[in-house]
């Protein structure tokens, strides 16, 4: 119900929303959880095992409980907090778990079962007859457990990622935040404070205390308003900050667009990489609960939580509250709920001493043993001193005392340290290099101290950046000291829940003790204790105390179990933004690239370039005519190609032909100017890398061109040789791939094409195979290399990128005029394997020189990377695979690359591998299949017939070996 | 984790390729000999502590550098460019 007076909440803007269907009106500022209060809606869940009714626990990013699922359709979010979701009008937010309805639950029934279905039952019940599991047991058990489902359609909402850079990040922007932000920002350091919630000031809003003589509320609200017309400083509110990384890098969620309507293109979230020089953490507490029996029932809360949702929301969450605790802090709920009219039925202090802070009934050295109400509280059972009463009440206010939000301190390997005096752990100073932490985080209850912390750790922050620290005045707040007694849980006999999300009970750890789970870490996975969606950050320190005691240890000897980022849940979209589809993947595009989309040219990716597979003509109903048509070309008339995406690397320097010797299996030193060389390049280890053909255009000055696949590698293997193994050679690279635009014109056409373009005719004198020098294209200088990878008559033209475009509209129309014409990808790969040669389907990193039949490519006159390690006699050894021809034998005519290669009458089996197909195509210039592949001592084999086998496919067939050249053997097209 | 590049200065790691460690740097001569080539290629010490590695900014101006980065904390004490190490 609405409290008059209380609250933040803007009652001038009435919010309307749906839970469930219905419709309810809350205000703007409330969250889904205050809005639901406001209405007397208690029951907003049901538990994950048991299907027990629940209630909302607490008021942040902590709540096990009130998980929900928000919207519709595609953009429908499961699992939402409810007391994180802020509303707005045409909210829809519906529960989870529960059918045909939250209040009459049919799964329920597990509740009833509940004596057989402890920790561990799973383990011990579902295992026999061991298939079951996967096909009975399982599907059974997730469909009565579990949170809100996914839609099961693409995400449509846009998410984002992004970068921040400052000297401080201030994490959690309460009284210790505001103050290490604004001491920083004063001191000129670049800030960034975030904080999860909607608005900044944390506890500050939750509570009725004064700062600096004035309600802590309109502090905050000053202090930030102050910290937001600084230039140098960022806030950044909805954001959580979910784990710190090496150097001071942090990631963090923000919410941007859960709190309203999506507009169009707007971005739900974006996952912030922030990396920060130095860092305060001020994350504040976290309120623990005491377990008793059924003391998870709606209406039962967090005192802390009572409390805000009073002095934040102007929501009183009951008409008749009482409060159970052992410590001083929660009194603070009944003095404000009094203060605001609400009635108290009593305060159960745990403790003897414990002293009324107002005037309500206090039952001191007491406990509440057990409750009532079947879908919400109804009243309450304690053990007094004077014995046992009942209560009637339909709010019970629960705090166990807080634990310190240490989380991200142990991200990176740190372990927490146990703080008797306030029955928690603290963070170990010095777990994340840069971080200083500060406030309730740090243990510091009173508003006074987290002031003061504040200061001091943006002190300690600042000085460590070098830089003067800002005089700032201290402003006056409460500092009552924070006095509490241990009490996890009450005697009894009943089931007292622990971890309501994975519906863990005080029973549940103490069996997992018994088992011999004693380490906290067995006891977690045993029980599922802390492993829900909330990582049980209200009950884990509870869990451990209790499973210390079961094993007569202490608590600091028992120790935590591991806290891991992300500090809250973070949608894997959010993770991955930019990701999605294609995200933001590079793509290349040729000059030629145009021309190629509007012939229609489907386009394939190789790496990050597209190229075209083939040129499709009107009538061509498959791909393979337009292959056919096309190979044909180049054997019969002439065909372009364009050959941009081939790494181009310029070598200029004294040293060029060293460098080049060194990585080269053969020599280049030896080659002359205006010659074309065909290079074999090793990996140190012995194995190919590369190859490909490299230019020398001057005595110092070379053009090496490197697969389209492997440019990167070799470009990064050639800095490493320059850089790190000779630098004391003058030499220097770099790759010109982009800057020229480069078409290879093949067929025994090819030379007339061109003399139809430069500008001063060729013959075969002057431009023998493998020559190469510059050209005159139409005025335009480019560069000529007569070099083939289709075996006939072929040059590569190269101009500079501007004059792709039109350079491969003019070799295109001249090609037309002449019968030939474009070719793709398809038919590129045809005519090279009529010829044997080889790409990195052939040199996948396991095949040696020999294999490919080119050790002689090994220069025995000098040394090159990967020389020594090539003559291990693993690699040279007899039975290695090597490259052979392959030719289908009997009525099926296929070849089919991946297949491997069996002995005919043996079974196709591992051990009788003969090897395997690399590369297949059908030949038309041959009238069948062919196929290249790496079979044991295929050399020596040719004119063999063995068994093709592809498993995968389904596909058998006899198959001859051969020599890998299928078509020309002599060469003499090539040179022709 | 942020590596300090000697050229372009402190980036995040993922603009960079990662090699090992620099032991690479230290090539053997071709007839070292099986162990001198075997430690070179494939024999690493897998240190708890401070260690060397080489790291190409790949992503930026494509040094090699030698970083210095503790293997237990990460903590990453100092880079240079493996031109200047050879030196």
């Amino acid at each position: 119900m609405r409290v008059d007076g209380k609250g933040l909440v803007d009652r001038t803007r009435p919010v309307s929303f749906t839970f469930d269907g219905n419709t309810y009106r809350g205000f703007s500022g409330d969250t889904l959880a205050s809005a639901l209060l406001a209405n007397d809606i208690r029951l907003v869940a049901r538990s994950f095992k048991y299907h027990r009714p629940r209630g909302i626990l607490t008021a942040g990013s902590e709540e096990p409980n009130a998980l929900v699922t928000i919207g519709r359709g595609p953009a429908a979010d499961p699992n939402v907090r409810a007391t994180v979701q802020e509303i707005y009008d045409g909210l829809e937010a519906r529960s989870q778990n529960a059918w045909p309805s939250l209040r009459y639950d049919a799964m329920a029934v597990n509740d009833l079962a509940a004596p057989f279905l402890g920790a561990g039952f799973y383990y011990k019940t579902f295992m026999w007859p061991r298939a079951f599991w996967e096909k009975l047991y399982e599907p059974i058990i997730r469909r009565a457990a579990g949170l809100g489902a996914l839609s099961g359609q693409k995400d449509a909402d846009h998410y984002e990622k992004a970068y921040a850079f400052c000297d401080l990040l201030v994490i959690g922007a309460g009284p210790a935040g505001l103050m290490a932000a604004w001491v920083a920002a004063q001191s000129g350091a670049d800030v960034i404070l975030a904080d999860e919630d909607s608005v900044m000031g944390g506890r500050l809003n939750a509570e009725t205390l004064d700062v600096d003589g004035k309600p802590g509320t309109d502090w905050a609200a000053e202090m930030v308003a102050t910290l937001e017309a600084m230039d140098n400083v960022r806030l950044m509110t909805r954001t959580t900050v979910t784990g710190a990384y090496d150097s001071g890098t942090f990631g963090a969620l923000e919410r941007v667009c859960h709190h309203r309507d999506m507009p169009k293109g707007g971005v739900k979230e974006t996952f912030w990489r922030i990396a920060a020089r130095r860092s305060v953490l001020a994350a504040g507490a976290v309120e623990r609960h005491i377990a008793f029996e059924n003391n998870d029932r709606p209406g039962i809360m967090g005192a802390g939580a009572v409390r805000a949702y009073l002095n934040r929301w102007g929501v009183a969450p009951g008409k008749a509250v009482t409060v159970f605790a052992n410590n001083d802090d929660a009194h603070r709920t009944a003095v404000d709920m009094q203060a605001a009219g609400v009635h108290i039925a009593g305060v159960i202090d745990s403790r003897e001493d414990a002293q009324p802070l107002g005037d309500y009934p206090i039952y001191a050295g007491a406990m509440v043993t057990g409750s009532q109400g079947r879908h919400g509280l109804e009243s309450i059972t304690f053990e007094a001193q004077s014995g046992t009463e009942r209560l009637a009440t339909d709010c019970l206010a629960v705090s166990g005392g807080w634990n310190p939000s240490v989380h991200l301190t142990c991200h990176m390997n740190g372990r927490p340290t146990w703080a008797p005096d306030i029955a928690s752990f603290v963070p170990t100073p010095g777990s994340i290099p840069g971080m200083e932490t500060a406030g309730a985080c740090n243990g510091a209850f009173a508003t006074a101290d987290c002031l003061r912390e504040g200061v001091d750790a943006a002190t300690a922050s600042i000085k460590a950046l070098g830089m003067t620290v800002a005089d700032v005045a201290m402003p006056e707040a409460d500092a009552t000291p924070y006095s509490v007694a241990p009490l996890w849980a009450v005697p009894g006999k009943g089931r007292a829940w622990l971890d309501f999300q994975n519906d863990v009970s005080v029973k549940d750890v103490k069996q997992a003790a018994v088992e011999n789970f004693t380490s906290v870490e067995h006891m977690k996975r045993y029980t599922t204790q802390g492993m829900a969606t909330d990582q049980g950050k209200n009950s884990n320190v509870t869990a451990l105390a209790l499973l210390a005691d079961a094993t007569g240890r202490g608590i600091p000897e028992t120790g935590t179990t591991t806290f891991r980022p992300p500090y809250c849940p973070v949608a894997l979209a959010a993770l991955g933004a930019g990701s999605q589809g294609k995200g933001f993947a590079p793509e290349r595009f040729t000059t030629s690239h145009a021309a190629s989309v509007a012939a229609n040219a489907p386009m394939i990716e190789a790496g990050q370039w597209y190229r075209p597979s083939y040129f499709p003509l009107e009538g061509e109903t498959t791909w393979r005519q337009s292959c056919d048509r096309e190979v044909g070309y180049v054997r019969n008339a002439v065909g372009v190609c364009d050959v941009s995406t081939l790494g181009k690397i310029d070598i200029q320097g004294p040293d060029a032909a060293r460098l080049l010797d060194f990585v080269y299996t053969n020599m280049f030193s030896t080659l002359k100017e205006g010659r074309v060389r065909y290079g074999l390049m090793l990996r140190e280890d012995g194995f190919v890398m590369d190859d490909g053909t490299t230019a020398r255009l001057g005595p110092d000055h070379y053009v090496m061109t490197t697969t389209t696949a492997a440019a990167g590698q070799v470009m990064r293997h050639l800095e490493f040789v320059t850089q790190a193994l000779r630098p004391e050679w003058d030499v220097r690279i770099v790759s010109v791939t982009e800057q020229w635009a480069q078409f290879a014109v093949a067929g025994p056409l090819a030379r007339d094409l061109l003399n139809g373009i430069l500008d001063t005719p060729i013959d075969d004198e002057a431009w023998p195979f493998m020559s190469c020098g510059p050209v005159s294209v139409q005025g335009v200088t480019g560069r000529l290399f007569r070099i083939s990878f289709s075996g006939e008559h072929a040059y590569e033209l190269a101009v500079p990128s501007r004059y792709g475009a039109s350079l491969f509209e003019l070799l295109l129309a001249r090609a037309k005029a002449m019968a030939g014409g474009a070719y793709g990808m398809e038919a590129l790969n045809v005519l090279r394997i009529e010829k044997g040669f080889i790409t990195h389907s052939e040199i996948d990193g396991r095949v040696t020189a020999s294999d490919l039949g080119m050790a002689r490519m090994i220069s025995a006159k000098k040394d090159c990377i990967g020389k020594t390690m090539a003559g291990r006699p693993g690699l040279v050894a007899e039975g290695r695979p090597q490259l052979v021809g392959l030719k289908p034998l009997g009525p099926v005519k296929q070849l089919t690359a991946g297949a491997h290669i069996y002995t005919p009458g043996e079974d196709a089996a591992p051990a009788h591998d003969q090897g395997y197909i690399t590369s297949v195509g059908f030949s038309p210039t041959l009238g069948h299949f062919l196929g290249l592949g790496f079979v044991k001592d295929g050399v020596t084999r040719h004119g063999e017939t063995l068994r093709m086998v592809d498993h995968l496919r389904e596909i058998e067939t006899e198959v001859e070996l051969c020599n890998p050249v299928f078509f020309d053997p002599e060469g003499g097209r090539t040179r022709g | 984790m942020r590596l300090p590049c000697p050229i372009c200065g402190e980036r995040d790691h993922r603009e960079f390729y990662y090699q090992g460690a620099d032991v690479m740097l230290h090539r053997p001569d071709p007839d070292a000999g099986e162990a001198a080539w075997d430690d070179y290629l494939y024999l690493r010490a897998n240190v708890p502590g401070d260690h060397h590695e080489l790291w190409s900014h790949d992503a930026g101006c494509g040094a090699w550098l030698r970083v210095s980065r503790n293997t237990v904390t990460h903590e990453v004490t100092g880079a240079e460019l493996a031109t200047e190490v050879k030196r």
